[in-house]
């Protein structure tokens, strides 16, 4: 084993693409492996790697870590981005759960209708612009500091970058009318770990396309349609 | 203020109901408000107390608490039932958020449409028996000690005896296969805070009804 930690996913954002960020973001490298066919995830199941029988599953530090709150929690306090105490980290929890729900409105984004789709993409821009966006704005708008939590760089600011890209995707101006998270964006894009995930060639994975929801639905025989919540 | 966490929620399970477990088992006194009407949500949000517009609602310690599993991480880590270290905290975490993914299932059963029912309830058995209740089994045989992790009673433990009782409510024989799960049922109702969380009169809710599904519905309508 190389040491690095070994990340098993689809070829794809879904639910890995946090720890990736958040990985990168640390300065980790990490390997990946990409699951293609049936076959592959049936051995692994087989070799019992999977806790639940689910992806994602991280090989780290001798554990095969799955349920991924629990492997960006693990990250996040390894490496130092988790808060420097209870408090902090409650703070962190909470805004991480708000940028999760949030993200959580696009994971399903790719396996809808295209009827869906367009309903979708509006309650998307419509929660992150009246529920959550308006949170970490006042939020940096009240402390004035650069983070959102304890004036340091933490898992939060790195969750809330992504989640602020993902909307974007699917309406460019939609932080016009938030001038912290505009000056947020770019100040953390500049962070040099970030800026360097951000560049092509990069581990981050593209917006996912159809090539990328047939190889979830064959992977995981997932062949009933997804519904819009 | 009285100095307890202070709940708020409707007067029923949903996604509180770990929190009074946790609090609970950590012998942890605490208050709760509870959501009768639309309006008083409504003037929660408007008071600005709820971070994302949601409950559930913890006030604990100064602070606000909105997100379950921050509420439920604040009280493990504050109560030492989080393990001794980052990996033990792992292993934790990992089990606790396997168990709710199949509470969640249970969450929803209530509101899922007369049709679907008996499916949902299938899924349920299923999951149970074929995906969750074998890990935990799994791991209490292969370590053979009486709690999940570290040789010490945490957060997994209340957290899969809140998740054995809710699915025995809807398949009674569920444990039928499970002998490590039955040996840690009986252990776990024996633990002291426990035990009285049990008792009638606790601040334990009962099984979700019609009642508890049309005040969800009335209190949150858009």
């Amino acid at each position: 084993m190389s040491g690095k930690p070994k990340l098993y996913y689809f070829d794809g954002r879904g639910k890995m693409e946090s720890i990736r960020w958040l990985l990168a973001a640390a300065g980790v490298e990490f390997e990946e492996e990409f699951l293609e066919t049936r076959e592959q995830y049936e051995k692994l199941l087989q070799g019992g790697s999977l806790l639940f029988q689910q992806v994602p599953m991280v090989e780290i530090d001798g554990m095969r870590m799955v349920q991924t709150r629990a492997i960006l929690n693990y990250i996040a306090a390894k490496y130092n981005l988790y808060g420097k105490d209870l408090k902090e980290r409650a703070l962190i929890d909470m805004y991480v759960g708000g940028t999760d729900d949030l993200m959580g409105f696009i994971l399903m984004f790719p396996f809808l209708s295209a009827e869906d789709k367009e309903k979708q993409r509006t309650i998307i821009v419509q929660k992150a612009t009246s529920r959550y966006f308006p949170v970490y704005e006042k939020v940096l708008k009240d402390h004035g500091q650069d983070f959102l939590v304890g004036n340091n760089f933490s898992w939060a600011d790195v969750h809330l970058l992504e989640a602020i890209l993902m909307v974007e995707e699917k309406k460019p101006d939609v932080l016009s009318g938030f001038p912290q998270l505009q000056a947020f964006k770019a100040r953390i894009s500049s962070i040099p770990t970030i800026k360097k995930f951000l560049e092509p060639g990069s581990q981050r994975k593209p917006v996912p396309d159809d090539k990328y929801v047939e190889t979830v639905r064959r992977v995981l025989c997932m062949y009933y349609d997804i519904k819009a919540n | 203020m009285s100095g307890k966490p202070r709940l708020t929620y409707l007067n029923g399970r949903g996604r509180m109901e770990p929190v009074r477990w946790l609090l609970a088992a950590a012998g942890v006194e605490f208050e709760e408000v509870y959501l009768e009407t639309k309006e008083q949500y409504d003037k929660l949000i408007k008071d600005g107390f709820l971070l994302f517009q949601q409950v559930p609602l913890v006030e604990i310690d100064g602070m606000k608490m909105v997100q379950t599993r921050a509420i439920l991480s604040y009280i493990a880590g504050k109560y030492n039932l989080y393990g001794k270290d980052l990996k033990e905290r792992a292993l934790i975490d990992m089990y606790v958020e396997g168990i709710s993914d199949l509470m969640q299932m249970i969450l929803m059963f209530p509101f899922s449409p007369p049709d679907a029912k008996e499916k949902n309830l299938d899924s349920i058995k299923e999951r149970a028996t074929n995906r969750y209740f074998p890990v935990f089994e799994k791991v209490l045989k292969q370590h053979g000690q009486d709690f999940l992790v570290g040789n010490k009673f945490s957060w997994a433990d209340v957290q899969l005896m809140e998740a054995i009782l809710a699915v025995e409510e809807k398949v009674p024989a569920v444990l039928s296969g499970f002998p490590q799960l039955q040996v840690f049922k009986t252990k776990m109702s024996n633990v002291p805070t426990i035990k009285k969380f049990l008792q009638p009169g606790s601040p334990r809710k009962p099984p979700p009804d019609d009642h508890y599904v049309e005040t969800v519905l009335k209190v949150f309508k858009k």
